[in-house]
């Protein structure tokens, strides 16, 4: 086989107040990543991103992003992906003030 | 104070009701995304990591206490409670939500304010010399000239879609302290042989990806040729400048490949055509805007409690030692508040503190506030007799940091706690030098130094031009910070030199403080600061200091 798939999650930003949001097994955007859909499969993932991004009244800006699977759910890889399910550095507003992160 | 005509009033009354339109359209399906991006973005919306970001034009930095007061009560109602002041002199709001903005916006032009232009590749929110109308080396007040720049520019119907954006800064004093040489067109006060004042052009500067510094185009420019002769340069730029590539679209680029000479011809050529059409209006304009700017009635006053309260007061004579510059009328400074605490976020001011600076400014202030492009607040015109009663005024606020030019005087731009283009953080690395020097105890040994960082590569803190600049990358998914030296935001501008491989998060602090040991180490007395240490000595002994594995690997 080719180069193996890495996993993803598919993540936003919500319409109405911008914040992270992510795509759910049973499609619901979720503002927590340990509930978005873990996907494993590049055809399952090119899919859902189409789906997603006809989402236009919910969310902005669909996209895939790397992700690996947690005790509790997908977690994310890169660093900026970390900042954007946690906010800020300097205070503790987004989701950290909301939801304990 | 320049107050808004009833054009400009009914301008932005109208803008205002077409983008709460625009933003119902889009949040009932009407626009999509794409539609609504631009238009988004032409009034300073902008979709950042966490949350939408409102961007407010701040003319030449300076605001009348009316609207900082509006400023805090914006951030009250529709944000958390806080502002961030940028390198622009714009303020952001880093929460808003999408239904509240076009509220937002209202609220804004209820007392003059708005978030045009400050997005999209129009001309930006001209920048100006913060001690403006107040600093004793100046040859004139340079706002009038940036706000006939202001109105000239505001939906100027040709260069709403130029190749790239468009940034002006204007100084009205030889001390250059509005970075002109980084900007697509510099304006600095001249007087020519007769004692006339006109204008020195300079174009093509710009930070970013390609850093240049401008170049001049014309040495003089009188007046009332100035608005002229600044339509040619656009109009020759909006002609001449590359579309094809982003990257290769500023103005600098455009006059990097023609070469100046070129370029310079092209804008004679043009400015020739079209000075017959400018026919006396924007004179007449610009003799009423200079009567609004004309300085406050300063009121004489005896300075002695002054040097009493200075004797007596240890705190705030080292205050009065970095934070004060001199006032062109005698028994007045200049004061700067510092947004830096040490170890808070460079720029950002609560709305406490937003009222706080605004009550002072009407008691000892004439009611003027001006916001610099290093992210403080300025009062312009303080009497001395008053300086004591403001600074207790300012300390319990976490205003009275006695800090301005010095290392915890750092510009941060927001980086990637806050912005989508970012590649690293800014803010947490800004918080850790400023908190780090103070413990060492060094900060006031180490003097004057200038420490600016960027979160990437577009440079929106000035790190080319600090004397120790830092750049944020991503390099393989890993914070790398990348440090320069050298570099200059004065008169005497320079572009900092990498100095070698960049540093892990947590090697940043480390390096900075081996880098300054080993200045104090090498300079020749407390008289010689950190620039001067470097540009006598070069680069060499302070990349050993910065590499020390390798210097001894060298040496070996
Ligand atoms: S320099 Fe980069 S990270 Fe910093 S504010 Fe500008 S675009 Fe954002």
């Amino acid at each position: 086989m080719s180069r193996r798939f890495s996993p993803k999650v598919i993540t936003a930003n919500a319409l109405l107040e911008g914040d992270v949001v992510y795509l759910t097994a049973d499609d619901r955007w979720s503002r927590r990543p340990s509930e978005a859909e873990l996907i494993e499969d590049e055809a399952h993932a090119e899919l859902r991103l189409l789906q997603a991004q006809r989402q236009a009244h919910l969310v902005v800006g669909a996209y895939l992003a790397d992700a690996k699977a947690g005790p509790n759910g997908p977690e994310p890889v890169h660093f900026r992906e970390v900042f954007r399910a946690r906010g800020p550095s300097n205070y503790r507003h987004g989701k950290q003030e909301a939801m304990d992160v | 104070m320049y107050s808004y005509s009833d054009f400009d009033e009914a301008f932005v009354r109208e803008r205002a009701a077409q983008f709460r339109a625009q933003v119902a359209r889009r949040i009932a399906g009407a626009l999509t995304e794409d539609e609504f991006r631009p238009l988004r973005l032409m009034n300073g919306l902008y979709l950042q990591l966490h949350a939408y970001m409102l961007r407010v034009a701040i003319p030449y930095g300076t605001l009348n206490t009316r609207q900082m007061r509006q400023l805090a009560y914006i951030a009250d109602t529709w944000d958390k409670g806080y502002g961030h002041f940028t390198t622009r002199q714009n303020i952001q709001f880093n929460w808003p939500k999408l239904p509240d903005v076009p509220d937002m916006i209202d609220a804004l032009a209820d007392v003059q304010m708005h978030a045009i232009q400050t997005s999209g590749n129009t001309i930006r929110n001209v920048t100006a010399d913060h001690f403006a109308g107040a600093a004793a080396d100046e040859i004139e007040d340079p706002r009038p000239v940036a706000e006939l720049i202001r109105q000239w520019s505001t939906d100027h119907p040709e260069f709403q879609f130029l190749p790239r954006k468009f940034k002006i800064a204007v100084t009205g004093s030889p001390n250059d302290r509005a970075v002109t040489r980084a900007h697509d067109i510099g304006l600095r006060a001249q007087r020519d042989g007769r004692g006339r004042v006109g204008y020195e052009v300079i174009v093509g500067g710009g930070l970013g990806r390609t850093p240049m510094l401008g170049q001049v185009l014309r040495p003089f420019v009188a007046k009332a040729d100035l608005l002229a002769y600044l339509e040619a340069i656009v109009a020759t730029y909006n002609l001449m400048g590359r579309r094809d590539n982003k990257y290769k679209a500023r103005i600098k680029i455009t006059v990097f490949e023609n070469g100046i000479e070129a370029f310079r011809d092209a804008v004679e050529e043009r400015f020739a055509q079209i000075r017959p059409t400018f026919t006396g209006i924007d004179q007449t304009l610009l003799a009423g805007i200079e009567a609004a700017f004309a300085p406050p009635a300063f009121r004489d006053a005896p300075t002695e409690g002054y040097e009493a309260a200075r004797a007596r007061d240890g705190a705030f004579r080292a205050w009065t030692e970095t934070n004060l510059t001199p006032h062109r009328q005698p028994g007045y400074a200049i004061v700067t508040i510092s947004l830096k605490a040490h170890g808070t976020t460079p720029g950002d001011a609560t709305s406490r503190q937003m009222r706080l600076i605004a009550d002072l400014a009407d008691d000892y202030g004439h009611g003027e506030i001006r916001i610099s492009h290093e992210q403080n607040v300025i009062l312009p015109h303080v009497r001395k007799a008053d300086l004591h009663a403001l600074y207790r005024a300012l300390v319990p606020e976490g205003l009275g940091t006695a800090n301005a030019g010095l290392l915890s005087d750092i510009i941060a731009c927001p980086g990637m706690d806050y912005c989508a283009l970012a590649t690293a953080r800014s803010i947490p690395v800004a918080q850790g030098i400023a908190t780090h020097f103070r413990a060492a105890g060094l900060e006031h040994e180490i003097g004057r130094i200038r420490i600016k960082i960027s979160g990437c590569i577009n440079a929106c803190g000035h790190h080319h031009v600090g004397h120790i600049g830092i750049l944020g990358l991503d390099r393989a998914g890993v914070e790398n910070y990348q440090i320069t030296l050298g570099g200059d935001h004065t008169e005497n501008a320079a572009i900092g030199e990498k100095i070698g491989p960049g540093f892990a998060y947590d090697e940043v602090v480390p390096a900075i403080d081996r880098l300054l040991r080993a200045y104090l180490e090498l300079r020749l007395g407390p008289g010689e600061t950190f620039i001067e240490a470097y540009r006598r000595l070069g680069p060499e002994p302070f990349r050993a200091a910065l590499y020390p594995a390798d210097a001894q690997a060298d040496a070996a």
